[in-house]
């Protein structure tokens, strides 16, 4: 029987990761140990529990913030990962060209892209949920949970910078989504600190990010905190931006990798 | 004695590729036979890749029908494309990757299974001379070497029909005639091969049939020697003239070959005899500062079909 054309460019993918596992394996591990221990141990002993109880809903700052980290830590890597490597592939490289002048065609090409990114964020999510209970911010049950929201919030990310990536140029595009996007989302979607603390014109923007919507999902199964929104339509929301986002990718690159 | 009439492989009639308001292929009509090398000679922007790309299934055909292995490339193009090989102008190989890993991924794309591919990869590091390579990143090959392996990588799936576009393009001489002899025994294994180039000695040496693309049409069809008994005398006298002074001489050299084509540098006169032609340019008292002479190429056809030379 076939393979189904997206996974042998899955396929294709584990044999480049083979080559730099050690090093993003020995990342995945430390981001999360540090980003707990310096904010998390360090900055939260700064908040002291009843503070934390009151005004963040959680028995420590620790626990407020790891469930907000996971689904940052995620963001993050998918956004590296539907942009540099993107580009690479397309216009550095060129191996998207490559790939095209095989039966793979552009559907399996950006299906495998989607699918690897999702196994990528699936491995990092779930050592991040392994320091997290090392930590003793969450349980066993709850933390493996956890790991659903971050994959989706990556696929929400992804989509939507893979199309950008599509259409850029240069790299130059890429550095500005990373400097005027992305930092501003990990420092702003409500994984430090609740968006009730910005002034009220700049929450909306925090509202449309993925992130925002990822980290109410996750500090409620985390540690029980309301939602905005029925948790349905937060995921909702994830699934639409990929689904708009993976449209779009197929679309650009189709103008212009096969004119 | 027996007329084999080999099967066509691929037939465009009146084929055509618009980019918005540009139309780099114009309505062109060709056929390639089983087995045969055939070539696409122009300069750039006369349309090569553009029709490449179309054979191959990677860009739509605007107008006008072609047929590649029996497959439409706008409809089938999946089908088309499991049978083709693909060597780009660039080589579009994973830099980070070693050598064999390439051939392993791209084999992967074509679904051949792991075990098939082990000895594939054997016979086909062997073919490109890379054995002693296999396990070395590919970033640190050379331009011919990378090459070679782009070849490789475009026999992985024992193509029916292999397309090169602009092969030796960027290589030095010695990598070009290693290219060259390997891409020479593919022919003797019949392997039916399409090459796009702006080399005219590339298109002498490879070519069974070729023709000649000026502005996106094709502005002559043949083997390469018929092409040049056809449209250049057998022999060209090049005559070069301190600088200044060739615009002046040019009127006198009227008559004394077949035909003349001045160009920046040089003045091309070609003729049947070279050595006469000489004696008459002395006898008018015309001293060029060097002298050439060699045999028409297809550089002479383009020339005299188009007014203007391959490379510029």
């Amino acid at each position: 029987m076939a393979t189904p054309l997206a996974l042998r460019v899955v396929e294709a993918n584990f044999v480049s990761y083979k080559r730099v596992w050690k090093g993003t394996a020995v990342s995945s591990f430390l981001n999360p140990v540090l980003y707990l221990a310096a904010m998390g141990l360090g900055l939260g002993t700064l908040v002291d529990d009843t503070a934390a109880a009151t005004s963040l809903g959680a028995d420590s700052y620790l626990e407020y913030l790891a469930p907000g980290m996971l689904i940052a830590n995620s963001m993050i890597i998918a956004a590296f990962e539907s942009s540099w490597p993107m580009m690479s592939a397309i216009k550095w490289l060129k191996t998207y060209q490559a790939a095209l002048a095989t039966p793979v065609g552009i559907a399996g090409l950006v299906g495998g892209h989607f699918i690897w990114i999702a196994i990528r964020l699936l491995l990092v999510s779930v050592v991040f949920v392994g320091v997290m209970l090392a930590f003793g911010a969450a349980g066993l049950g709850d933390g493996v949970a956890l790991v659903i929201p971050a994959v989706f919030v990556g696929l929400a990310m992804a989509g939507p910078i893979s199309a950008f990536t599509a259409t850029r140029q240069t790299e130059q595009g890429l550095v500005m989504l990373f400097r005027f996007g992305i930092t501003p989302m990990f420092l702003f979607s409500g994984t430090f600190f609740p968006i009730s603390q910005l002034p009220g014109w700049i929450q909306p923007f925090a509202y449309v990010t993925p992130m925002w919507h990822g980290v109410e999902v996750a500090r409620r199964m985390a540690i029980g905190t309301a939602t905005t929104l029925p948790i349905w339509q937060h995921f909702v929301y994830l699934m639409v931006l990929f689904a708009v986002g993976a449209w779009l990718t197929v679309k650009y690159l189709r103008r212009r990798i096969l004119p | 004695m027996c007329l084999l009439v080999t099967a066509a492989l691929v037939t465009a009639e009146r084929l055509t590729k618009h980019f918005d308001d540009f139309v780099a292929v114009d309505g062109i009509d060709f056929e390639v036979r089983e087995g045969e090398v055939f070539g696409f000679l122009g300069p750039n922007g006369a349309g090569k890749s553009s029709t490449m790309r179309m054979i191959g299934s990677v860009s739509p055909v605007t107008s006008g029908t072609l047929r590649v292995l029996g497959y439409d490339p706008n409809t089938e193009g999946r089908a088309l494309r499991a049978r083709l090989g693909v060597v780009p102008q660039e080589d579009s190989l994973d830099l980070e990757l070693t050598v064999e890993e390439n051939l392993t991924i791209y084999g992967r794309y074509f679904d051949i299974s792991r075990r098939d591919l082990a000895p594939r990869i054997d016979e086909l590091l062997e073919f490109a001379q890379l054995t002693d390579r296999r396990t070395d990143r590919t970033e640190p090959l050379s331009g011919g070497m990378k090459r070679r392996l782009t070849i490789a990588r475009g026999l992985i799936n024992r193509p029916d029909l292999l397309l090169l576009d602009e092969p030796t393009t960027g290589l030095d001489p010695q990598a070009r005639h290693i290219l060259w002899d390997r891409l020479y025994r593919l022919k003797q294994d019949g392997v039916t091969q399409i090459i796009t180039t702006h080399y005219m000695d590339e298109a002498e040496q490879l070519c069974d049939r070729l023709v000649i693309m000026d502005r996106g049409k094709i502005v002559a069809e043949g083997s390469p020697r018929n092409l040049i008994a056809e449209h250049a005398p057998r022999e060209v006298l090049e005559l070069r003239f301190p600088v200044g002074v060739q615009d002046g001489i040019v009127d006198q050299l009227e008559g004394v070959a077949s035909r003349q084509e001045a160009l920046a540098d040089r003045v091309l006169l070609y003729t049947e005899d070279a050595d006469a032609s000489m004696n008459a340019v002395t006898a008018r008292g015309l001293v060029p500062e060097q002298t050439l002479v060699r045999r028409s190429t297809l550089e002479d056809v383009f020339l005299k079909l188009t007014g203007r030379t391959l490379v510029d």
